[in-house]
């Protein structure tokens, strides 16, 4: 039985390893089998296999991900701005398989030179134990802002 | 074409005697030019609306800014495709409210005039109030000046008197035909991109056309593609080419996969029979050479003022406006063959996205780019920007600023009041 203490744990250690720009702690506490989606603002529900979305990382693309972010050559992210991952409603589903499904909300606030910049949304993730140990075996963040109008890109890792 | 009014002269310097082309950086930053524009070149070119996949069905509707004017583009009960400006003729509000959607009739919500999918007035309560003198039928929703559709893509001129659309188009028709007949039954996919830069309109009409940053600012995209398998020893070897009326392409050779229809080893071996099917069948349609083209070459398409079709690793269609001197806002859609086989479609959106968007590998840092040269301008001490790049070859190469240079003839043409 995994409680929601112990997801929220879980969740905290993510965003600190965000915010840290621990890009390849952050990758390790995924599955091999990962996919980290982020749908289009007008289409929240977009599917990836038939819809344009934001990002559809698998594990070698979001290793590719972390490797660009840290290159120093990811020129909208460099210097890397300054975070803040702020978690939180985080809700346990019943579980599906070895899956577990969580829904949270999140804020991402992003600071880099004279801008200030605020992503809002919801994550929904499912996490498995492998090893002893939460893993994430999928994140969709969805957005709840209508458009990246205020935030320009998505060029962090929400 | 000479520019002869002074006051352009002092923004665009065609020196061909010198080889020498350079823009006034005040045609980035001065809020008086920003002016004159939506004056002179978004209130006079034919600016792209939307798509016709994306209103398939009569009464199916979208919402879209244009020159900062709010319009909606529909299909109309008979079938045509209309384009309103979105406000009401009685007092003013806006008619159509969601960004999308289907309807048989628009009502105003603030007195409940409604109108049909032609823009007849059809409903006014209480109409006996106004007598017998009034003309209801003035009274319809009002159409931009001008709209015309190319091979699906919908344009709308708020200016009556403009040239025809195909005659607008010029050599960039061409272009569009080889695209669409490529693509077969064409649709936008569902999935926005709509973002912002901090940045001069300008800067991401040259930047979309710009072969010679690719190497340098997308290093980590190349090598990506390296890492993955893919050679990039064959270059992107090519041509820019002016168009006519402001348009412009670069057309080179894909180092990189095209989901029609050029493998590469990020697309797995299970693909490469499909590829070649698919491949056959471009073959068969279009001949050996014009399918060999579709194939293996990439377009980078400007249709003047701002409308980019990009045929590259995937096809999308942008578009952007000038909110400010210093800022635009910026619209992007990806265009698939309709009913594409699932594999397919995954495909060409992995290549899309790999690259392609404020999420992708390389858009980042293309939006920091071109804020960067925003901030740049305002540090002053320097006037103009140098764009002169290949002009001293009979065939500009891609990663030459030719096509560039056309951009900016037909701008300084436009704000010089001669078009």
């Amino acid at each position: 039985m995994i409680t929601r203490a112990e997801v929220e744990d879980f969740l905290y250690r993510e965003a600190e390893l965000l915010d840290d720009w621990d890009l390849d702690g952050w990758l390790a506490l995924w599955t091999d089998d990962a996919r980290y989606v982020v749908p289009c603002n007008d289409a929240p529900d977009g599917d990836p296999s038939r819809d344009l979305v934001l990002i559809d990382d698998n594990a070698l693309r979001l290793a590719s991900r972390v490797e660009r972010l840290n290159s120093r050559k990811a020129h909208r992210e460099y210097p890397h701005s300054t975070t803040s991952h702020q978690v939180s409603n985080v809700r346990l589903r019943a579980m599906e398989g070895d899956e577990l499904p969580v829904v949270a909300e999140f804020t991402v606030w992003r600071f880099r030179g004279e801008r200030s910049t605020t992503y809002v949304g919801r994550s929904t993730y499912r996490l498995r134990i492998v090893d002893g140990e939460l893993r994430i075996r999928s994140k969709r963040a969805v957005l709840a802002m209508g458009s990246l109008r205020q935030v320009a890109d998505v060029a962090i890792i929400l | 074409m000479t520019v002869t009014d002074a006051r352009t002269d002092a923004y665009v310097d065609d020196d061909r005697a010198h080889h020498r082309f350079r823009v006034h950086r005040s045609t980035m930053t001065s809020p008086d030019v920003f002016a004159l524009e939506i004056e002179r070149i978004f209130g006079r070119c034919w600016l792209y609306v939307g798509h016709e996949s994306e209103i398939r069905e009569r009464g199916d509707y979208v919402r879209r800014p244009i020159a900062n004017r709010q319009v909606f583009m529909v299909r109309s009960r008979s079938g045509q495709v209309k384009v309103f400006h979105n406000t009401c003729p009685h007092r003013g509000a806006t008619i159509c409210r969601k960004d999308a959607g289907n309807a048989k009739v628009f009502q105003c919500f603030y007195h409940a005039w409604s109108f049909d999918t032609e823009g007849s007035l059809v409903g006014v309560p209480d109409r006996e109030a106004y007598g017998d003198g009034l003309d209801f039928s003035a009274l319809g929703l009002r159409s931009v000046a001008r709209v015309e559709s190319y091979r699906g893509f919908v344009f709308a001129c708020f200016d009556p008197d403009v040239v025809g659309l195909v005659e607008y188009l010029a050599g960039a028709a061409e272009y569009l035909d080889l695209i669409v007949d490529a693509t077969g039954d064409a649709e936008i996919i569902s999935g926005t991109n709509a973002y912002a830069i901090d940045a001069n309109w300008k800067l991401l009409a040259e930047n979309s056309i710009d072969g010679y940053h690719a190497v340098p600012t997308h290093d980590t995209y190349f090598k990506y593609l390296t890492a993955l398998g893919t050679s990039l020893a064959g270059g992107v070897a090519g041509t820019a080419t002016g168009l006519g009326n402001g348009h412009a392409v670069l057309e080179y050779r894909a180092p990189w996969g095209r989901p029609v229809a050029k493998w590469e080893p990020l697309f797995g071996e299970d693909a490469r029979e499909e590829i070649d099917r698919l491949r056959a069948d471009l073959v068969g349609r279009h001949g050996e050479e014009r399918a060999a083209r579709m194939a293996d070459t990439n377009r980078n398409l400007l249709i003047y003022p701002n409308l980019v079709v990009n045929d590259i690793m995937a096809i999308t269609v942008r578009t952007f406006m000038p909110v400010s001197a210093e800022r635009m806002e910026v619209t992007a859609w990806e265009l698939a063959p309709r009913d594409e086989l699932p594999e397919l479609r995954q495909r060409r959106l992995d290549s899309f996205l790999t690259f392609l968007g404020p999420g992708g590998f390389a858009t980042p840092d293309d939006i920091e780019a071109l804020e960067s040269c925003q901030q740049g301008f305002r540090s002053g001490g320097v006037e103009w920007n140098d764009i002169s790049r290949g002009m001293a070859r009979d065939v500009p190469q891609t990663n030459d600023e030719e096509q560039m240079r056309a951009f900016w003839r037909q701008w300084a043409s436009h704000m010089a009041g001669d078009l």
